[in-house]
């Protein structure tokens, strides 16, 4: 876990100063911060569970299992990214994995995920599908709906509301009424608030949730609390302005989910310093690996934009990505 | 295909739907009251298949059209009965952000088999929020096939092709069809998606008419006969992938073009094929391309408001009169 949520960071990190340095086409939301939450619900998935993720989605698809390498060549816009360029950090899709896409629209994934669990049940099978959405999705109808489905339908669906505490520029609390856990409560859903900064928290709610999803005992809610340290979008305070006061900031930047973790581990004596440092350089080279395969790597050919756009009438399948 | 046994354009949906449920049993079929359908394409479906195949869904349009996508990933073929084609802009988003994209956006990895069927058009006094042809938005969506048949046999047939298709598609049932007749084969055959069908051969103009309008446009052409007109009557049956081939070959061959659709005339899929037409056979037109198209008003509800409006035989008559008045080119 501690591994994959370095991972992330690292990866996160690396795509800032890309994005500094005008290297990375397009606009991209980070999740440094947010960690916690993607390793601790998808290390109580399986392979063949499902996910549905959202803009700020990088660290949900690194922790579903994603190779930071064909990642990398995505954001880059190159041949070998997951989606050979066309999908971006908004669209990154690996079906194999259960990925069923970072998701540009807010709440966009939330019926996607009802629907997966659905197929799931009708075709006999005990996946689970975890929706990923924020606090700001939430507000959108199709919350609201998905719940109301998944829960006459008895859905092997998890709804993870991931609350940053800001509905892009503006505090959540201004935005959204009462407890977000509370609007399972009318549904019959069991509905959860976890410290969305604490690893163990959040695997161990998603674990209970798993379970009740196999037994078909139907969907769950899990709101986590957490915080991103960095802006909506790299490069907001070109427009943006100051919006989280500074103070807020370095509080939360005190309950990292990666350092509190790491100290724990330590102290309990689990790991040594020495070797979550190891594992940390083991992570950063794999980031640096992942800028060099994806800068080496070729854009596709521009005749490729006009393929895939119906499934049983492409040139080329994506076994050749794959290989 | 001949037969003669004659049957009700929304009984050859059931017939589509039901050999298609027959044929595979990842078909599924949602929907508000499919049970017990009020349009009735899907009224029988639950004593043959039961409910886990045939499930009533919530008024939700949103999240059970995005639902499909999730459950085709998974395996499913979902078929999903809309009831009404002005409720595809409740679930618009699902629509075109995400069933039409993401096979596209994820680079061809998936496919997504869903059909999303729905009664649609005017169908009289409907007024407009129950009036709509919603197929000129999304045709322009990209990623979603549509089909739109005019007779119970492509009806049928259409509806097969659809369920097999590996794609989204969108299949639109004129409302004021749902209780023509005509000849229908027994057994499940399917009607290629993207084949255009000359519904009726003739000499001297060429009206490509859509869903409904196509027994307008061929009730007009036997009109005309009389006058010693010739009319050639077009029916696409597929609006995305169009058939452009049969269509140009017939302008070719007639010079004129009269395009007949049940839609407003903005962006209208008149105003499409009136255009590549214009573009690819631009010198076997004698005279310009007529379209025959909705007033750029919504649907009103009065009937003699109505009538102003949309789109009857004497405004097709008139339409391809004028063609014919027109000083041909030398």
């Amino acid at each position: 876990m501690l591994r994959l949520m370095l991972r992330i960071r690292r990866f996160e990190e690396k795509l800032a100063e890309l994005f500094k340095r005008g290297k990375l086409p397009g606009f991209v939301h980070l999740y440094i911060g947010e960690e916690a939450v993607a390793v601790g619900a998808c290390s109580a998935l399986r392979e063949d569970d499902r996910i549905t993720s959202t803009h700020r989605g990088h660290g949900h698809v690194i922790a579903k299992g994603a190779d930071v390498s064909r990642m990398m060549a995505e954001l880059l816009g190159k041949e070998a990214g997951y989606c050979r360029g066309k999908g971006g950090s908004m669209h990154t899709v690996d079906f194999s994995l259960g990925i069923m896409g970072t998701n540009g629209i807010v709440g966009g994934g939330i019926p996607i995920a009802v629907g997966s669990a659905w197929g799931d049940r009708q075709l006999g099978r005990d996946t689970v599908t975890v929706s990923f959405f924020g606090d700001g999705a939430s507000n959108q109808g199709v919350f609201f709906e998905g719940m109301n489905l998944a829960a006459i339908w008895k859905l092997p669906v998890i709804f993870l509301c991931e609350n940053n505490g800001y509905t892009e520029w503006t505090p959540t609390e201004k935005l959204t009424a009462g407890r977000i856990s509370d609007r399972g409560v009318p549904f019959g859903i069991p509905s959860v608030q976890v410290d969305g900064n604490d690893v163990i928290s959040v695997h161990e709610a998603v674990s209970e949730a798993v379970g009740r999803a196999r037994a078909g005992e139907g969907p769950s809610l899990i709101e986590a609390r957490t915080y991103r340290w960095h802006g909506h979008n790299e490069g907001e305070e070109a427009f943006s302005g100051p919006y989280r006061p500074e103070e807020e900031i370095e509080e939360w930047k005190g309950k990292d989910p990666i350092t509190t973790f790491a100290a724990r581990l330590v102290e309990q004596g689990v790991f040594a310093r020495e070797e979550i440092e190891r594992v940390d350089a083991e992570e950063k080279e794999r980031i640096e690996d992942a800028v060099r395969f994806a800068v080496e790597s070729a854009y596709p050919d521009p005749e490729e934009a006009l393929m895939h756009l119906f499934y049983d009438e492409r040139p080329r399948l994506q076994q050749e990505v794959n290989r | 295909m001949s037969t003669d046994r004659r049957l009700y354009f929304i009984r050859a949906m059931y017939e589509g739907l039901r050999d298609a449920m027959r044929e595979d049993k990842t078909v599924v079929v949602i929907g508000e009251d499919v049970d017990r359908s009020i349009i009735g394409a899907t009224r029988g479906l639950i004593e043959e298949f039961g409910p886990e195949r045939v499930r009533n869904t919530p008024i939700s349009e949103a999240t059970f059209v995005g639902a499909c996508i999730g459950a085709s990933a998974a395996g499913l073929r979902p078929v999903v009965d809309l009831m009404v084609g002005s409720f595809f802009y409740v679930a618009m988003d699902q629509v075109a952000n995400q069933a039409a994209k993401l096979p596209y956006m994820s680079g061809g990895q998936v496919s997504l088999p869903i059909v999303y069927f729905t009664a649609t058009g005017p169908s009289g006094s409907a007024a407009a929020q129950h009036s709509e042809n919603p197929h000129p938005m999304l045709m322009n969506v990209a990623g979603l096939k549509i089909v739109m048949p005019s007779s119970p046999c492509d009806a049928k047939g259409l509806m097969i092709s659809a369920i097999r298709d590996p794609n989204p598609v969108i299949y639109l049932q004129d409302a004021v069809l749902g209780g023509t007749r005509g000849p229908v084969p027994e057994e499940p055959y399917s009607i290629p998606i993207g084949e255009a069908e000359v519904k009726r051969e003739g000499e001297d103009v060429t009206v490509v008419a859509i869903g409904a309008l196509v027994n307008r446009a061929l009730k007009v052409a036997g009109e005309m006969e009389r006058d010693g007109i010739s009319v050639e009557v077009v029916d696409p049956r597929t609006l995305v992938p169009m058939d452009k081939k049969t269509i140009l070959d017939s302008v070719r061959k007639t010079g004129r073009l009269v395009v007949c659709d049940n839609a407003r005339m903005t962006c209208s899929a008149a105003s499409e094929i009136a255009a590549f037409v214009s573009e690819e056979a631009f010198d076997s037109l004698k005279t310009a391309p007529r379209r025959v198209a909705w007033e750029d008003v919504p649907v009103p509800f009065s009937p003699v408001l109505e009538k102003r409006v949309l789109v009857d035989e004497e405004k097709i008559r008139a339409a391809v009169e004028s063609t014919l008045a027109t000083r041909t080119r030398a």
